[in-house]
């Protein structure tokens, strides 16, 4: 009997195993894609090995097309375009796809396979978007709950970004808190300074990130930054702007008005910023100095509950208040208006813009949420 | 079964035998993937070249493994063995030939792995006592026949969308009535030629 039992295992995992040596000889032909060759925007060249899906083939060269949803192709946030190489469309993501960008050639990369040569398009933002190693070098107090941090970009060691865009901070497990988050925060240094890039943190009560910047960080702390990302930047325009923010809204704002002024923008600015009392109020100082600087620059800040012994002068109430006050009597028909704050804040302030004149399509804002 | 012309075998198994309406293996797939001709069509050339790639590793493994050891009993597990190492080879040829249709064979395509007409084919072949290029040809002939069958019962699918069905017969129950009629006429055939 023992013989026979041993025949049968020998045979059975003879035959197995030359069907698992066949099979994995055939996957080294049929499932090697080889190299491919990513064209994007008819100027970079990227050499990848083929066989995964454009989504992650992009993320491992660093180059992030955002996604919510992980590749299940629900979230169409990946959609962008292939002029090449992607061919028919696939029926996991048909649903998606209008048939206008079937049309265009938009595909959802996370769902199209690299297999041969690709041709793609992406919009310049997006490929610009990348992940920073970066230390926190200064840890500033501008207001009692709002912190100025500085960012040194070890690697890379430039960023480039349009002034209003946000960039994404990942923290690291504290406390309670076990894994790592993500949290987008309007970059508020220059554009011009391409090594490093300040944010303003406010701290907000139980905010995971907020906190670990206010209470667990100090300087010398490595952080992880994805960015530059967002299209809250100055459009091109000739009629006066209306800038709105409350908080550590003004983040985007200040490198907006300092490229403004290299720039030697003649347009007419002003600026409502709201702000609860006196303790409130940051950044004062450099808004004056803006104001000689720049051709034609007003800064509003407005109090919606002075304390007793701020003697403040200026406008009081909420911001939509002197907003009103100030468009009511002007001509907005070519203003355009930029708000960065709490979506409370946006919400009220959109509708004072749109009842007098200044419609949707003039109306940029970055909702903090 | 040495006399039978390899011939006369392949279009037995397309038409008199058609191990699908005479004999009623491979329903599985046959009643959920037959809705567009496209796909069945697909499905159809992927079972054909599984069969015909299988009946011949098969007939090797059973003429010159498992009967000179004497260990014909273990025909079953070496079969299905092959046949999934085969059905892996041909999602690779898939995947890589045509992501459309890799995406909607889905799940079905593994699933040919336990396609009964796969292992009933073997099977026969090693009763019917064939020779290689008997079994061979009864594979190719017997996939085809599995094609033929799917395609007619997709394109008759496919005209029914626009006829109007009593709500209970709907779906399942209209498939099986058509492959009741289809299995009919195929049996009509049967006397035809005789293999087996």
């Amino acid at each position: 009997m023992t013989p026979n039992i041993l025949t049968t295992v020998f045979a059975l995992s003879g035959i197995s195993g030359l069907l698992a040596v066949l099979l994995v000889i055939a996957e080294r032909f049929l499932a090697n894609y080889g190299e491919c060759k990513v064209t994007i925007n008819d100027d970079k060249e990227l050499i990848v090995q083929g066989g995964s899906t454009l989504l992650t083939t992009l993320g491992s060269e660093k180059i992030f097309l955002p996604s919510a949803c992980g590749g299940r192709g629900t979230c169409a946030y990946c959609k962008c375009k292939v002029v090449e190489g992607a061919g028919p469309v696939l029926p996991t993501e048909a649903p998606m796809l209008t048939p206008d960008d079937v049309k265009n050639n938009i595909r959802l990369a996370c769902q199209v396979k690299v297999k041969q040569d690709f041709r793609i398009e992406i919009p310049e933002e997006l490929f610009n978007i990348k992940e920073f190693k970066s230390t926190i070098t200064s840890i500033r107090d501008l207001t009692y709950d709002i912190k100025l941090v500085r960012f040194e970009l070890d690697d890379p060691n430039e960023i480039s970004f349009k002034p209003g865009q946000y960039i994404q901070v990942y923290t690291e497990p504290y406390g309670d808190v076990k894994e790592s988050i993500s949290r987008a925060y309007s970059i508020a240094s220059p554009h011009t300074e391409k090594s490093y890039i300040d944010l303003m943190i406010r701290l907000v009560p139980d905010g995971i990130c907020t906190t670990w910047v206010h209470q667990h960080v100090s300087e010398q702390q490595r952080v992880k930054l994805v960015g530059p990302m967002g299209d809250f930047y100055v459009r091109d325009g000739d009629g006066e702007m209306i800038m709105i923010a409350g908080g550590s809204g003004m983040a985007p704002f200040v490198p907006i008005l300092h490229d403004m002024k290299n720039r030697g923008v003649k347009r007419k600015v002003t600026y409502f910023f709201g702000a609860v009392s006196k303790r409130d109020l940051f950044y004062i100082d450099e808004m004056k100095a803006l104001e000689q600087e720049l051709a034609d620059f007003t800064f509003v800040p407005a109090l919606s509950e002075p304390a007793p012994d701020d003697n403040w002068d200026g406008e009081t109430g909420l911001i939509t208040q002197p907003l009103a006050n100030y468009i009511r009597e002007r001509d907005m028909s070519n203003a355009h208006a930029y708000l960065c704050g709490s979506p409370g804040m946006i919400h009220a302030c959109i509708i004072i813009l749109n009842k007098y004149g200044i419609t949707e399509d003039r109306i940029f804002f970055d909702p903090f949420s | 079964m040495e006399h039978l012309s390899p011939w006369v075998i392949f279009f037995a198994s397309i038409f008199t035998g058609n191990i699908l309406l005479t004999y009623f293996l491979g329903m599985c797939s046959f009643l959920s993937v037959s809705s567009q001709v496209k796909t069945s069509l697909g499905l159809g050339l992927a079972v054909t070249f599984v069969l015909t790639v299988t009946s011949a590793l098969n007939y090797v493994v059973f003429d010159y493994i498992l009967e000179p050891l004497h260990i014909e009993y273990l025909r079953y597990i070496a079969f299905i063995i092959v046949i999934a190492a085969a059905v892996q080879l041909i999602e690779m040829v898939i995947e890589r030939v045509s992501e459309v249709l890799y995406i909607n064979l889905g799940i079905f395509l593994p699933l040919i792995t336990v396609n009964c007409a796969i292992l009933g084919v073997s099977l026969f072949m090693v009763i019917r006592n064939y020779s290689f290029i008997q079994s061979v040809m009864f594979g190719l002939g017997s996939g085809l026949g599995w094609t033929l069958a799917i395609l007619s019962m997709a394109g008759i699918r496919q005209r029914l969308n626009e006829k109007r069905i009593p709500p209970a017969l709907q779906g399942a129950g209209i498939a099986l009535i058509i492959s009741g009629i289809m299995a009919m006429a195929f049996i009509g055939f049967a006397g035809m030629v005789q293999i087996q």
